[in-house]
């Protein structure tokens, strides 16, 4: 009677005493930033300065080099806040795609029985992840435009491809009537998921293997031309043409990448893959050598064992550190700042902020920009990653 | 249960005075915290040869730099007590706004948004200038009228992106601005040939442009588009700092005016004019109206010098700056430099 009871007691002291710090913490935190607020507030209010939101609405007075959507100094901060805000992602998206594949490449030449080409990729990951990245940003950006030639010289294909030290040129395509072709790609794709659980059935019910890669790539060819016939599609192409200014040369119109852009992507791309293929490496070699051996025992090949029953296995292991490399280029691109390449961070939380002297509200956004898209980062990825998660049965 | 339960009160106890100790710690008294500290802390430019340069060994000169140097020797009787913080455009405001420096001397321009906007206090003009561009001789361009589809490389968070859009638009010309943070890095970007234009104060354009490869190969455009009184800058919520501030770049100015110079203020001990008098802190109790001692003005002129002189040895026409006088001579002399008396 008595030792139950005292043992009840203590249960409940004990979950008690557990708990207790952790409210008091709680407390110490909810404090903490509320005097932060009030400080905030007291020290603004102290300085004549008010706080909110409203110079989103004003104009910025100032040109960004490069934008995604229309802008010029006439229009809002929040406008330069989205302006920045995509040149961010753009950067990122094609950062992470480079990064990917090249990581990849580089990781699976590491465990290559091929000497040279191991100690080549050996080489790339010692150096591209060792210095320090704002010096590579540096370094590459100036040497793009120290090595490229200059707008009279420019190094020309045909008028197809334009270089120089200002950027590379391309013509670009002015579609007419280009919603058939997303329709047709849309149908593609639609065929394209159906045929590959198709092919998935045949292989496990029967043993065959269709070549779906084939039959996709035929399959969309044909329904493209169809639709671009029957839809009218056409297309004028604008190439780059060149403009002379007393002793200036230029070249205008066509798609133009900035040496900015292709430094700052190069870098970023290159720093990180090294990163990534350590990953994969390190997924690889987390295989069980027995895999490899069944695997060569049933009669697979050395392509097929890489393809079918490693890299599936290893993905496990690679996904969720290769997360952090996507989020580390994510957040390195706003190194952006120091070659000149408008991102979120320049733009933002640098040239609008120091215009504005709006820091508080700004550094706010910015930093609650980088959480979302870092969050929805990993959202995507944990969401792949669960789906090839061992399924425990 | 009750001696954790006091244990985080101690603890709490412990934050809340932690809180209050070290915010507000240092309002309205940047005097107090200077001489408790024993050195000043100016915030300066990443490198304006004239205005604010370190060398090798890290010795910071310039004009700017000089009016540190005098705010230090006003207050702490010694020019050398000055702890220089290099500063980009875009983040000048905030470090001065957060306390980290006491003064900014950083070739700033004076406009109304940021004197009423940003909780500062402009105490004056050290140099008047205007913005002009630097172009290649080969592109045989020889007025801002005649750029038209170029590209400017620039340094951001500045009033220069300000007005170059300003002009461009005047005369419908088109332009691409490719903006840095660091004149080093805007200057490097415009001498590989990524930009035909560079553009800033032509103080600036006349500093950086020995920074280029060749400087023989670029001019300066005639054009001065914009009005660019640059000046140093303290915090608005301490009138005391801002009196002294205010009145060190006067007395540089008016020493000048009177002729008193480093070399021969002893010598003027034994003078009967009131206005010098004043100035070598030996008539009056001037320095009390700024919480100084009244030799403040004397230290100024003796260990830094006058506005020409700081002038000359910096940014004047036997230094590689190279700059005229102009609109920065005394109002005696043709320019517009006049400072309200020091009495
Ligand atoms: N006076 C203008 C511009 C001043 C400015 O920052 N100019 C640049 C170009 S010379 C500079 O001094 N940079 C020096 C540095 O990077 O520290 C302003 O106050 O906004």
């Amino acid at each position: 009677m008595f030792s139950s009871n005292f043992k009840n007691n203590l249960k409940k002291n004990l979950e008690f005493f557990n708990l207790l710090p952790q409210l008091v913490l709680i407390f110490i935190l909810i404090f903490l930033i509320y005097s932060f607020i009030i400080n905030t507030e007291i020290n603004l209010k102290s300085r004549n300065l008010n706080f909110g939101f409203d110079f989103l609405n004003t104009n910025t007075g100032f040109d960004v080099q490069f934008s995604l959507i229309s802008y010029d100094g006439s229009s809002s901060f929040l406008r330069v806040y989205f302006v920045g805000l995509l040149n961010t992602l753009l950067v990122a998206i094609f950062g992470i795609f480079f990064a990917t594949i090249l990581g990849f490449v580089i990781g699976v030449s590491r465990l290559s029985s091929n000497w040279i080409i191991n100690k080549l990729s050996l080489v790339y990951v010692e150096i591209f992840r060792n210095v320090p990245l704002i010096l590579q940003i540096l370094f590459f950006y100036f040497v793009v435009i120290r090595s490229f030639p200059n707008p009279e010289k420019s190094f020309i294909i045909l008028n197809f491809f334009i270089a120089n030290l200002q950027g590379i040129y391309i013509p670009k395509f002015l579609f007419v009537n280009f919603s058939s072709i997303l329709f047709a790609l849309l149908i593609s794709l639609i065929g394209i998921i159906i045929l590959k659980r198709y092919a998935n059935k045949i292989f496990y019910d029967k043993g065959k293997i269709i070549p779906v890669i084939k039959i996709s790539l035929f399959f969309t060819s044909v329904i493209l031309i169809l639709f671009s016939l029957i839809g009218q599609v056409s297309f004028t192409i604008e190439f780059p043409k060149i403009v002379k200014n007393f002793g200036i040369i230029n070249y205008v119109g066509g798609v133009k990448l900035v040496p900015e852009f292709i430094a700052l992507l190069f870098s970023l791309s290159l720093y990180t893959s090294a990163f990534i293929a350590e990953n994969v490496r390190a997924g690889i070699l987390s295989i069980n050598k027995g895999q490899k051996e069944a695997s060569r025992s049933l009669g697979l090949n050395d392509s097929q064992t890489l393809k079918l029953i490693i890299i599936p296995q290893a993905l496990r292991v690679i996904i969720p550190p290769t997360t952090n490399q996507y989020l580390n280029l994510t957040k390195n691109s706003s190194l952006a700042t120091t070659i000149g390449y408008p991102d979120l961070a320049a733009v933002f939380a640098g040239t609008a902020l120091s215009q504005t002297g709006k820091a508080i509200e700004i550094i706010f956004i910015v930093m609650m920009t980088y959480l979302t898209i870092s969050l929805l980062i990993s959202f995507i990825l944990n969401l792949y990653n669960k789906k090839i998660a061992i399924i425990e049965r | 249960m009750k001696k954790i339960r006091i244990n985080s009160f101690a603890v709490l106890a412990f934050v809340v005075t932690f809180i209050f100790t070290t915010f507000n710690a240092n309002a309205n008294q940047t005097r107090e915290n200077v001489i408790k500290r024993g050195s000043l802390n100016c915030g300066v430019s990443q490198g304006v040869p004239g205005f604010s340069n370190a060398d090798a060994s890290g010795k910071w000169t310039g004009l700017d730099v000089d009016f540190c140097r005098a705010l230090a020797a006003a207050v702490l009787g010694d020019p050398n007590k000055v702890k220089y913080t290099p500063l980009s455009a875009k983040d000048r405001f905030e470090v001065l706004k957060a306390g980290d420096i006491d003064v900014l001397a950083r070739n700033t321009t004076w406009t109304l948004a940021r004197d009423g906007g940003l909780a500062v206090e402009f105490i004056g003009v050290n140099f008047y200038d205007g913005q002009g561009f630097l172009v290649r001789k080969a592109a045989n361009i020889n007025s801002a009228k005649k750029l038209n589809n170029v590209k400017v490389c620039l340094e951001t968070g500045t009033t220069t992106e300000l007005n170059l859009r300003d002009y461009f638009n005047a005369n419908k010309l088109k332009y691409e601005q490719i903006g840095f943070t660091k004149a080093d890095d805007a200057v490097a970007a415009y001498d590989a040939g990524r930009c035909e234009v560079y553009t800033t104060d032509k103080s600036g354009i006349a500093a950086n442009r020995t920074k280029t490869k060749n400087p023989a190969d670029h001019i300066i455009l005639p054009e001065t588009i914009s009005k660019e009184p640059l000046g140093p800058v303290v915090r608005g919520n301490d009138e005391n700092w801002v009196n002294i501030a205010r009145w060190t770049l006067n007395v540089m100015i008016e020493a000048e005016e009177y002729n008193v110079t480093k070399k021969n203020i002893d010598s003027l001990k034994s003078t009967t004019d009131p206005v010098i008098k004043r100035l070598l802190g030996l008539e009056g109790d001037l320095g009390k109206n700024l919480n100084l001692d009244n030799n403040w003005s004397y230290n100024i002129v003796k260990l830094v010098g006058n506005y020409g002189e700081s002038y000359e040895a910096n940014v004047g026409t036997k230094t590689p700056v190279n700059l005229p006088r102009a609109l920065n001579a005394s109002w005696r002399k043709g320019g517009i430099l006049y400072a309200p008396p020091v009495r």
